[in-house]
């Protein structure tokens, strides 16, 4: 098929042949981008937190006007936690608890560092995890090398305030950043803050991601510390793992016993994020909500574009098919089979969406880079620009089908019409 | 005659019912799309408190050095807060302007009433001027006085919800409130106060969060020890353990907001902040020079990202998409109008101008427009319906459709549906009569 005739008569039809290339390079364009933002979200979304997240629960309690700062006021929050806990893990629907200050995609993140000697200048940053001997059963974590606290290293401490923990459990990410030869075990490390005592490196546990569900910072998701310290605040969190199954029973329990205990407490009640009673599926839904919202919405626009190029390319090609009936029916008279026909008007399309597509990786590169200023984005890969121009051309010429094969079936007699 | 043309438009969009359709449901998903977006967009980005936004002031100071800020902090902007001795020393350095330190705290309200559960609150430790500069609205009483500031006096200001649930909506001034192990009196009562976004503390709030149900004596809430509720960061340094060490650390917690009236009000303001940071230098807290910003509400509310990220792209991703949409409508019309040709022809040749021909396409344009229009608010509608299960609660309630939206998503539809009408009816209006005639 020589491809000289087809680009004579698109002289002719100037303005649409523009219109069309215009679309599919816009196209190409937005819908890149789109789902380059849409595979980012879900790969977030899907981490792996490394907990076991069934089964369990986020609860937030406080009692006020317990004073930290004086020793009878930390003696009496230690002893209320302390008591706390132990009537957690006697009730039936409870297999473990212990209390802290985060857990991963709360959100409510505190993050701190290690440094190799005190004078380290760089250190890794670390997410802070208050935690007994009781949070690797707790959380269904794994621990890969060294072991876990032992009951008389857990000691009281306040949220904020220097720390030096004498010892310290890590992510494993994080003990590969300090020490990449692979020996952070038993090695002495130094708290970010001003610490003066060293701590060892106890235990290293396989995977623990950071309450910042937003971040897309290697470290900051997967540089976790876990500290030898029970929370000594009025106000606090348990983190508690109902016995399988039974998540819906505690739900119910957890609370009462906690009020049982204290009835001066207070457990939040409130919707949502507010809810002093959370279980982990909760946190992990209003932790994604907005990135499951874009994805949609990137998604439905992406489909919704495809689809009304597809319908702008079918209209404007029934257009020109309806136009040229005659001078097909001269080029069939003429001896043209239906096979040369239809692919004219198929070359014709490729010839079109090919343009449309050069223009339109250009269109999604410019657009991506931009975005990249504005938003935070990622440079968009190749792999994308390249199947997107797949996909487009495929469209382009699944939606000239239909008027390309109206075309073919045009009789030859038709040139001898209308003159 | 624009009846007669009326009636030939529609004549003419149920002849070609597809291509129709085709071009109604561009212009209605551009619309509906855009404006869905938009709707979001508009309900985060609104100003919260128009008549005076340019005249509020957040100081930020640089009391880590250019150290802190090498690599790790984000695009090497200063603490958003300062340390509680720089917003204590900026307190007593002025008395002429409205300002205040301020940060949020959630004590617990416990009821006399012994039946009822205490519940926790939320509310903001603020000094008196506080509610001068937010206008907040009295309902009963009104703010304490700058010497209560002064006196660590245990007063309240409650919200209205607050008020209800404990008094039942009546006249409180002057009862008790008992927060956490104190009791403090209440001097006034907020009539349903709740900016969106939360403009005077974005940097420890959430922007679209609850409505604070209390306000206490910055001064008072220091004296009882409440801990801050927002964000706490450090330098170098954490603090030393309890209460005091947090106050005398060079850790940033506490907000700050002046109200600065003009141009000489702002430069002396600036003054004072980089004469308080020289003076800092020279006593050997900083080896670096002064550096600090000032920056207003509108600026502030940027660098806070009161509008995140993920709502803009929206915007442009939907905006673009309309884009698309309406050169397809182009298309189509273009394709429309042509097949005509002969149509124009005759009505040229029967003496018809060029700008009837214009009038009649124009019309037919038009109507594709009004009927995209129509459905792209049909699914306006659908999308915000959708969009408040994606977005948070506060946000959600704030994204809803009135008649601004009603009005700006139609004239959207209008006028995207003569943009893209302009140049095809450019086209037919300029068919000329004898062409189309020696053909056919």
């Amino acid at each position: 098929m020589a491809i000289h005739p087809i680009i004579a008569a698109l002289r002719k039809h100037k303005t649409g042949t523009v219109l069309i290339v215009l679309q599919i390079a816009l196209t190409l364009a937005i819908v890149c981008n789109a789902l380059f933002v849409v595979t980012q979200r879900l790969e977030r979304i899907h981490r792996v937190t490394g907990i076991d997240e069934a089964d369990i629960l986020f609860v937030s309690t406080s009692h006020a006007g317990l004073s930290a700062d004086t020793d009878s006021g930390k003696a009496r929050i230690d002893a209320d936690i302390q008591g706390d806990l132990q009537t957690l893990r006697k009730l039936p629907d409870v297999a473990d608890a212990y209390e802290s200050e985060m857990l991963p995609l709360s959100n409510d993140n505190w993050t701190l560092g290690l440094k190799r000697s005190r004078d380290d200048r760089r250190g890794a940053p670390g997410a802070m995890v208050y935690a007994d001997d009781h949070a690797i059963s707790t959380l269904g974590i794994k621990l890969i090398a060294g072991r876990n606290f032992q009951p008389d290293e857990i000691a009281q401490h306040t949220l904020l305030g220097m720390l030096e923990p004498s010892v310290v459990i890590i992510t494993k990410h994080m003990a590969d950043e300090l020490f990449p030869n692979g020996d952070a075990l038993g090695k002495q490390v130094y708290m970010v803050g001003g610490a003066t005592k060293p701590s060892t490196i106890i235990g290293i546990v396989d995977r623990l991601e950071s309450a910042a569900s937003q971040t897309d910072s290697d470290n900051l998701s997967w540089n976790s510390m876990l500290l030898p310290y029970r929370m000594t605040e009025s106000q606090r969190y348990y983190v508690v793992r109902a016995k399988p199954g039974r998540l819906e029973a505690a739900m119910k329990s957890v609370p009462a016993a906690l009020y049982a205990q204290d009835p001066q407490r207070v457990i939040p009640d409130g919707q949502g994020d507010k809810a002093g009673v959370r279980t982990f599926a909760q946190i992990r839904e209003e932790a994604y909500k907005s990135d499951v919202g874009l994805a949609q919405l990137m998604v439905a626009i992406s489909i919704t574009l495809l689809a009304v190029t597809a319908a702008g390319i079918v209209g404007l090609s029934s257009f020109w098919v309806g136009q040229r009936r005659k001078q097909i029916g001269v080029r069939r008279a003429l001896g043209a089979t239906r096979h040369s026909i239809l692919y004219y008007f198929l070359t014709e399309n490729a010839l079109i969406s090919t343009c449309g597509v050069v223009l339109g990786a250009a269109l999604a590169i410019g657009f991506n880079l931009w975005m990249v200023t504005q938003f935070e984005m990622h440079r968009l890969p190749m792999p994308y620009v390249v199947s997107g121009v797949v996909l487009l051309l495929i469209l382009g010429q699944a939606a000239v089908l239909g008027p390309a094969l109206s075309a073919s079936s045009v009789p030859p007699i038709e040139a001898t019409r209308s003159v | 005659m624009f009846a007669y043309y009326l009636s030939l438009g529609f004549r003419s969009l149920r002849k070609a019912p597809i291509l129709t359709a085709l071009m109604v449901m561009s212009v209605a998903f551009g619309v509906g799309a855009s404006m869905t977006t938009y709707a979001v967009f508009r309900a985060m980005s609104g100003d919260p408190i128009p008549w005076k936004s340019s005249k509020l002031y957040f100081p930020q100071l640089d009391v880590w050095g250019p150290k802190s800020r090498a690599g790790n902090q984000a695009n090497g902007e200063l603490p958003d807060t300062l340390t509680y001795t720089d917003a204590m020393a900026l307190m007593r350095h002025r008395t002429d302007v409205p300002q205040t330190a301020l940060y949020p705290i959630a004590p617990t309200v416990y009821p006399d009433d012994p039946t009822k559960k205490s519940v926790a609150v939320g509310g903001h430790a603020v000094y008196g001027d506080f509610f001068k500069i937010a206008d907040t609205p009295f309902r009963y009483g009104s703010a304490w006085s700058a010497q209560d500031d002064q006196n660590h006096a245990l007063l309240a200001v409650i919200n209205s919800d607050l008020n209800e649930r404990l008094f039942g909506g009546g006249n409180s001034v002057g009862k008790d409130l008992r927060l956490n192990d104190r009791t403090y009196r209440i001097v006034g009562v907020l009539d349903h106060w709740h900016p969106q976004p939360k403009f005077y503390d974005l940097a420890n709030s959430i922007a679209f969060g609850p409505a604070d149900d209390v306000f206490i004596p910055f001064t008072a809430a220091v004296d009882q020890q409440m801990p801050t509720n927002g964000g706490f960061g450090c330098g170098a340094a954490l603090p030393a353990s309890g209460f005091a060490g947090i106050l005398n650390s060079n850790c940033v917690w506490v907000a700050y907001l002046v109200e600065l009236d003009d141009a000489s009000q702002v430069a002396s303001f600036r003054t004072l902040l980089q004469g308080y940071l020289s003076d800092q230098q020279k006593a050997g807290r900083f080896d670096w020079p002064p550096n600090y910003k000032l920056r207003n509400l509108p600026a502030w509310m940027d660098l806070e990202q009161v509008v995140p990220p993920e709502t803009k792209m929206s915007v442009v991703v939907a905006s673009c998409f309309l884009l698309v949409c309406m050169v397809n409508a182009i298309g189509l019309l273009l394709a429309k109008f042509m097949r005509r040709s002969g149509e124009i022809g005759v009505r040229r040749a029967m003496g018809a101008t060029r700008g009837a021909i214009a009038l009649q396409f124009g019309v037919e344009a038009a109507t594709i427009g009004i009927t995209g229009g129509i459905i792209g608010l049909l699914l306006t509608w659908g999308g915000i319906a959708w969009m408040h299960h994606a977005l948070p609660e506060d946000v959600a309630a704030l994204t809803r459709i009135d008649v601004t939206l009603l009005a700006e998503t139609l004239l959207l539809a209008i006028v995207s549906a003569i943009l893209a009408g302009l140049y095809p009816i450019l086209r037919a209006s300029g068919v000329r009569p004898a062409m189309q005639l020696k053909i056919d």
